[in-house]
């Protein structure tokens, strides 16, 4: 199939469901349930498109598995996006000069 | 300040810095996948979302069905109804039917965050000038990247493709540790994830994180609601 197709559904799709509530909706969710359903969703789903495919990300095992390790503990002392994903990276490609 | 089409521009620098970053991790991951320079710009500049192209590129990599790119997009995405939902009670009197369609192509988590925090209502004008330097940082970045695959050394390309996760595990991982509803739904997720990945492998991955992000987001809303103020703290990637 034509990347093309692809890529106007993709954008497509991204766009209608940010346009339609946008211009239609006025009112607030009331439902607890569906609003903590769509809280959760942006950690669900990227903590599944991370696992495992993170020690995947680089040619060798070992040197995602080292990346993984440095993202994992800048993250968890709260460093900012661009330090934890550029060290996550720097950290892989040191490990990649020894494995 | 008066919320024009400069000061829209000016929050949004901030934002298309943290974007170029990020966006020339997804360059180099769609020239891995065999996209051209001109298809992953094209795609960062009509979609501007991070974790949907990366999900989008996979599916066209493994020649998945265009039912799994719109279910993929739609649940990787379904947050932004929600902002858009909210973003629309701030609306000034201007924003006419048009300007809301317009606008609602910029709605991500930071465009989303910053226009959120302005006091008082929000004019058109300014979520253009937000939106506008998002974009092409967003964009810029993609080309960066892309093109960079062709230059850059094998193994700097190759130690890049760990971008676009590490940031996904620093948007995941502060909220995890503060908060024990997100830490329950990131582990539910990752176990589910790793079980269609080394079990159940003839599932796509489409539809595995379809499938583990709903489970484990019902299963966060059936343990630990929300309340009212968490709602739209949102994740931290376009």
């Amino acid at each position: 199939m034509s990347v093309l197709i692809y890529i106007l559904v993709m954008a497509g799709s991204t766009y209608l469901i940010r346009m339609i509530p946008f211009t239609l909706f006025r009112k607030k969710i009331r439902s607890r349930f569906f609003r903590s359903v769509l809280y959760y969703i942006p950690y669900a789903v990227l903590s599944a498109m991370t696992f495992p495919a993170i020690f995947y990300s680089t040619e060798n095992v070992i040197t995602s598995v080292i990346g993984c390790v440095v993202a994992v503990v800048l993250a968890y002392l709260n460093q900012p996006l661009i330090v934890v994903a550029l060290s996550a990276s720097a950290a892989a490609l040191l490990a990649g000069l020894v494995f | 300040m008066k919320l024009n089409f400069t000061k829209g521009m000016k929050d949004g620098i901030p934002i298309a810095l943290g974007y170029l970053s990020v966006s020339f991790g997804f360059g180099i991951l769609a020239a891995s996948l065999g996209l051209t320079v001109l298809q992953a710009v094209g795609i960062s500049a009509s979609n501007l979302t991070s974790a949907g192209q990366v999900a989008g590129v996979g599916i066209i990599a493994a020649g998945g069905t265009l039912i799994e790119m719109v279910l993929t997009q739609l649940v990787i995405n379904i947050r932004y109804s929600l902002m858009a939902i909210s973003l629309s009670q701030k609306l000034d009197d201007s924003f006419t039917t048009p300007h809301r369609m317009a606008v609602a192509f910029g709605i991500t988590d930071e465009i989303f965050a910053v226009a959120s925090a302005q006091k008082g209502k929000i004019t058109p004008r300014y979520m253009y000038g937000l939106i506008a330097v998002s974009a092409v940082g967003w964009t810029l970045g993609t080309f960066l990247g892309a093109s960079a695959g062709q230059i850059l050394p094998e193994a700097l390309n190759d130690a890049m493709g760990i971008v676009l996760y590490g940031m996904f595990v620093a948007i995941v991982i502060p909220p995890a540790r503060a908060h024990k509803g997100v830490l329950a739904v990131a582990a539910v997720a990752v176990g589910c994830s790793v079980l269609f990945y080394y079990v159940f492998t003839a599932v796509s991955s489409g539809f595995a994180i379809i499938i583990c992000a709903v489970i484990a987001a019902v299963v966060g809303a059936i343990l630990f609601p929300v309340e009212d103020e968490e709602e739209e703290e949102g994740g931290g990637q376009p």
